[in-house]
């Protein structure tokens, strides 16, 4: 289902796990790519990256990536707040670099991989907030608990074939019940994500 | 009254005597019992966390008490032991106190060159730094055997010790368990409060 692509005046969009993007014509040279390329549907890659950090008390803490999950979006190059996301990932792929964290997060203690098998956000809106920027506001599901979240998104790179953008939210772990080691560690998960999406 | 006299042990020995007697025997127990692998993790998390927050707690207590141990002067020894028997209290006593600093720096040392780098939170109070040694995974296994052999070594101590003083009482029947009990003291301030209110009438 690839949108018809969009006419592009002042336009544009984008989006990625959302986003959404205006740029002046002055912006848009010869060679570069038409903005009105950026519409349309692409499922996330595997080159994309799911980093995510967790502050602990005196400095430091736990990082990690996310090595399996899948998704898709559109972008609606017509009308940037009606471009959605749906993101998947997989807790049992989490990776930090210390085999026994990495148990600790899997078990019934975080995120309890073998009940809750995914991590799921589903767009509900999209707003644009700058020439390159929108905040992408969904429904984030995980250990069985359903709650509105917010992230951020920053359009990095794009082509008539691909999209790239940075992904930011901060998501409180405790309505998830998962707010174990707290006050040690922190109660707030930071993603910072690099999204690469591939035209359908 | 707050330090040892030369019959018997002041407030100071005492308090501190059986605060890490209950201390360490709970340590151990909750170091036994976190280990068990079937344990539900966030709750082992939280153990973990407990038995590192005390463990602080008896570092500082038995540093204390070895401090006092050299300060303060050591009540007379029952009549009729033998030098063996004066050396063998004396050297246990030493040994003991030793180990009581030494398993808890050992667990420190556990914490600090651990890979899981969990710091050490006091109580959620404070942080407490590791020591400066690097992390590795033998590292951190070396010092948990360490930690485990130092703290079994001591049950075992503290087992001795408690036989011995029980030998004291039941079969000597000399005052070397009474005098670390704190009911003598009570009792004994109670006659001296008598005694002085006793004095002051007089004077009257």
């Amino acid at each position: 289902m690839i949108k018809q692509q969009s006419k592009a005046t002042p336009t544009a969009l984008a989006l990625g796990v959302v986003l959404a993007t205006t740029f002046g014509p002055s912006a848009t040279s010869a060679s570069a790519p038409q903005l009105s390329d950026a519409a349309g549907s692409y499922g996330i890659t595997g080159a994309s990256r799911v980093h995510f950090s967790v502050a602990q008390v005196g400095g430091g803490g736990i990082i990690g990536d996310f090595g399996k999950f899948s998704g898709n979006f559109r972008i609606d190059g017509n009308n940037i707040a009606r471009s959605s996301v749906e993101f998947t990932l997989y807790p049992e792929s989490v990776e930090t670099g210390e085999s026994r964290v990495e148990d600790f997060l899997k078990s019934s203690a975080v995120f309890d991989s073998a009940t809750y098998r995914t991590v799921t956000f589903r767009s509900t809106s999209v707003k644009q907030t700058g020439p390159d920027t929108a905040a992408v506001e969904g429904t984030l599901t995980a250990r069985g608990k359903a709650r509105k979240e917010r992230f951020s998104v920053k359009l990095m790179d794009w082509n008539s074939r691909s999209i790239s953008f940075i992904i930011r939210g901060s998501i409180f772990r405790s309505p998830y019940g998962m707010d174990v080691g707290t006050p040690i560690y922190s109660n707030v998960v930071e993603f910072d994500m690099n999204i690469k999406g591939q035209k359908h | 009254m707050l330090q040892n006299s030369k019959s018997t042990f002041g407030w100071v020995t005492i308090i501190l005597h059986w605060l890490i007697a209950m201390s360490i025997l709970g340590l151990l127990a909750l170091g036994f019992v976190m280990r068990r692998l079937s344990l539900d993790p966030a709750l082992q998390f939280s153990l973990y966390q407990w038995h590192k927050s005390f463990g602080f707690t008896v570092l500082a207590l038995a540093a204390l008490r070895a401090v006092w141990h050299v300060l303060d002067r050591q009540p007379q020894a029952p009549s009729g032991l033998s030098v063996l028997e004066r050396r063998a209290a004396r050297t246990t006593h030493a040994i003991l106190i030793g180990l009581t600093i030494a398993v808890p720096l050992a667990g420190w040392a556990v914490a600090s060159t651990s890979t899981l780098n969990i710091p050490s939170f006091y109580f959620d109070w404070f942080v407490i730094s590791h020591l400066p040694m690097a992390k590795s995974e033998a590292a951190e296994s070396f010092w948990t055997s360490t930690h485990a052999i130092l703290a079994y070594a001591t049950l075992a101590l503290v087992a001795l010790h408690a036989m011995a003083a029980l030998y004291h009482h039941m079969v000597r029947r000399d005052e070397v368990l009474v005098r670390m009990l704190p009911t003598r003291l009570l009792r004994r301030g109670e006659v001296e409060k008598t005694k002085g209110s006793q004095v002051i009438a007089k004077r009257k």
